[in-house]
């Protein structure tokens, strides 16, 4: 009768160990954010945790980087401007080649519509910088097209000088402000 | 209801016009040299009214109706008023007609002109006598009585102010004008009008969205403007008093209208074609046709006032230029060399002049050229930005906006640069006036 309690209570022990263990693993996998993965700082405890993690559920990670790394890109789609000279819609090769890299962004997400957005520095006046503006956009979506995207996809619209995105008024400020900037609808 | 008041109230200034009929003998308009008037002012005198107020004081105050008559014509930048601490003599206790005035009291003190008033008021009404007279020929110029309810105290004023400058100038002037514009005043660009001289601001458009770019047609009747209520820049066609109009929502942009003189049909770049260019719109919003066709920009149109030729912007030399297109024969000329960027042209409405603003030094201002590209002129300088000229409908002075104090205002100025003034003051800013016709059949 002793035993069988004794034998009882050990089973009970490493029942609540096996637990423990797989919700540690659990907590690992959790707490390990990109950020932590691409730090250099790491310690042993997160040596510990990259073991446990490995054992737990690696594919869970690799599915969850693909998608952190999917919404990355989607991120700097939308928040890399390309950037203008000063009364020109065309584009430099610094443009060209952000322009390259969001193609290909577009091409992995078929079914993704997008919205150029023309906009000018507030310089000029505000009637010739709606047009500047629309032109702008419409060399985006042209250069896009030439590299294969479908028209349809692509929306354009012009905002010319109403919506700057920094109301310095200095060159500096100018510069950021003669862009296109892309949307996601 | 409100029709009806109209139709009283001009039935009575109608009555009233001819009572003091002046003498029309001698050759008019020699008074003011429309070449450049501003060159010389003619010094006038307008010393206080008489009153004869009877029981009901409290409704008008001649004071203020005098100030008004003198704000209202030293709008125009003709004349130079005298000070009224130098007169000799007081109409307003003496009286205000021919054999009550002392002429060589008015010469005396260099007044050419002499206008004085005489206020009455009984039963609510109020009669209002106004007389001009040339002080050296001591002659009535232009006489005339109004009677009316008190609220229309500035219509009479101004309808006097019309009738002198008709009589000084030959033409009537702006008193019955209003000017639109963009003001950022509920946190985003809205359109707004006022009166000629500033007076009674009012919110025209109601949009959550961006509006911009307003423009009149030649019967003051109708407004277009571009609005991005739908999300992108489209052209609104509404008319001013009623619930009608149009929208022209193509792909593309939908923007800077412009109302070809004396017809229910504007200009207006649209780029549905991939490439800004200017048709021509009937006033329902349909294409007529396209006006321009040349890869590269082309915006703001504005027409001579025979509408046979149409200025505008265009990049096709490289750089913004503004072109004039003779619209039978098609021909184009560039009207514009001297300097990189020269945008926003309005035709003036009497005479070949195009008003425009040009970029030099990294600051834009406000050009007037010959449509014959003769005769340019800077009219304003050193004074922060200045853009988006329009001329008054008698194309004596050009309304425009400006940032020499700091926040984009708008600014008023003869038409050679002369009397540069802020037209308004009110919250955010102002930009791209646009002054209406003047109607005086309202």
């Amino acid at each position: 009768m002793q035993k069988k309690l004794l034998g009882g209570v050990v089973f009970l022990m490493v029942i609540a160990g096996l637990i423990m263990l797989a919700s540690c693993a659990k907590d690992a996998v959790q707490s390990t954010t990109p950020e932590e993965q691409t730090t250099e700082d790491a310690d042993k405890k997160a040596e510990a945790e990259e073991a446990a993690r490995r054992e737990a559920g690696q594919r869970a990670t690799e599915e969850d980087a693909i998608r952190q790394a999917k919404e990355a890109a989607r991120k700097m789609f939308v928040s890399e401007d390309i950037y203008f000279d000063f009364d020109d819609s065309s584009l430099t090769s610094d443009a060209q080649e952000m322009l390259r890299q969001k193609a290909a962004w577009m091409r992995n997400s078929p079914d993704v519509l997008v919205v150029v957005e023309g906009h000018c520095d507030e310089r000029g006046t505000a009637e010739y910088n709606l047009a500047l503006g629309d032109q702008r956009a419409a060399s985006v979506k042209a250069f896009l097209k030439d590299l294969g995207l479908t028209a349809s996809r692509i929306r354009t619209i012009s905002y010319g000088e109403e919506m700057p995105v920094d109301k310095g008024g200095n060159e500096d400020a100018f510069a950021k402000n003669r862009r296109a900037h892309f949307d996601i609808e | 209801m409100k029709n009806g008041r109209h139709t009283r109230l001009i039935w009575l200034i109608l009555m009233a016009a001819c009572v003091l009929a002046p003498d029309y003998g001698q050759a008019k308009y020699d008074y003011i040299d429309i070449s450049n008037p501003f060159l010389k002012k003619i010094p006038i005198a307008i010393p206080p009214f008489q009153t004869a107020l009877g029981g009901d004081e409290a409704i008008v105050d001649a004071g203020d109706a005098c100030d008004l008559l003198s704000e209202t014509l030293n709008f125009t930048g003709y004349f130079k008023l005298l000070d009224q601490g130098a007169f000799l003599e007081y109409p307003g206790k003496t009286g205000i007609d021919a054999e009550n005035i002392h002429f060589y009291n008015w010469t005396g003190i260099g007044a050419e002109l002499l206008i004085t008033g005489g206020i009455s008021v009984s039963d609510g009404t109020i009669t209002m006598e106004l007389r001009l007279f040339d002080t050296f020929k001591e002659k009535l110029l232009v006489g005339k009585r109004y009677m009316s309810k008190p609220d229309n105290l500035r219509r009479m004023i101004r309808g006097f102010c019309s009738e002198v400058i008709f009589h000084l100038t030959g033409s009537y002037g702006i008193f019955n004008s209003k000017i639109a514009f963009v003001s950022t005043s509920p946190g985003h660009k809205q359109i707004y009008d006022c009166d000629f001289d500033g007076a009674n601001p009012r919110r025209m458009t109601r949009s959550k969205s961006i509006a911009l770019s307003p423009a009149w047609s030649s019967d003051g009747k109708w407004i277009a403007y571009t609005d991005y209520a739908r999300g992108k820049p489209d052209l609104y066609i509404k008319h001013v008093t009623e619930k009608r109009g149009a929208v022209v929502s193509k792909d593309g942009i939908n923007i800077t209208p412009a109302w070809v003189p004396g017809k229910f049909s504007l200009a207006a770049t649209l780029s549905f074609s991939g490439d800004p260019e200017i048709y021509l719109l009937t006033g329902t919003g349909k294409i007529i046709k396209r006006v321009t066709n040349n890869w590269g920009i082309d915006v703001s149109p504005t027409f001579s006032q025979d509408g046979r030729e149409m200025a505008f912007v265009s990049k096709r030399s490289g750089t913004p230029q503004i072109f004039i297109k003779q619209l039978q024969t098609g021909q184009v000329r560039r009207l514009t060399f001297e300097g990189k960027y020269n945008t926003t042209p309005n035709w003036s409405p009497k005479g070949d002049k195009i008003a425009y603003s040009c970029l030099k030094n990294g600051h834009f201002n406000i050009c007037v050229i010959g449509s014959d590209g003769e005769k340019q002129m800077v009219l304003t300088q050193d004074a922060g930005d200045n853009e988006s000229p329009t001329w008054s409908p008698d194309g004596s002075l050009i309304a425009f906006s400006s940032t020499r104090e700091g926040k984009s205002r708008i600014f008023v100025m003869t038409a050679f640069g002369t009397d540069q003034r802020r037209l308004l003051m009110m919250p955010g800013e102002q930009t791209n006036p646009e002054w209406s016709p003047d109607i005086i059949n309202e």
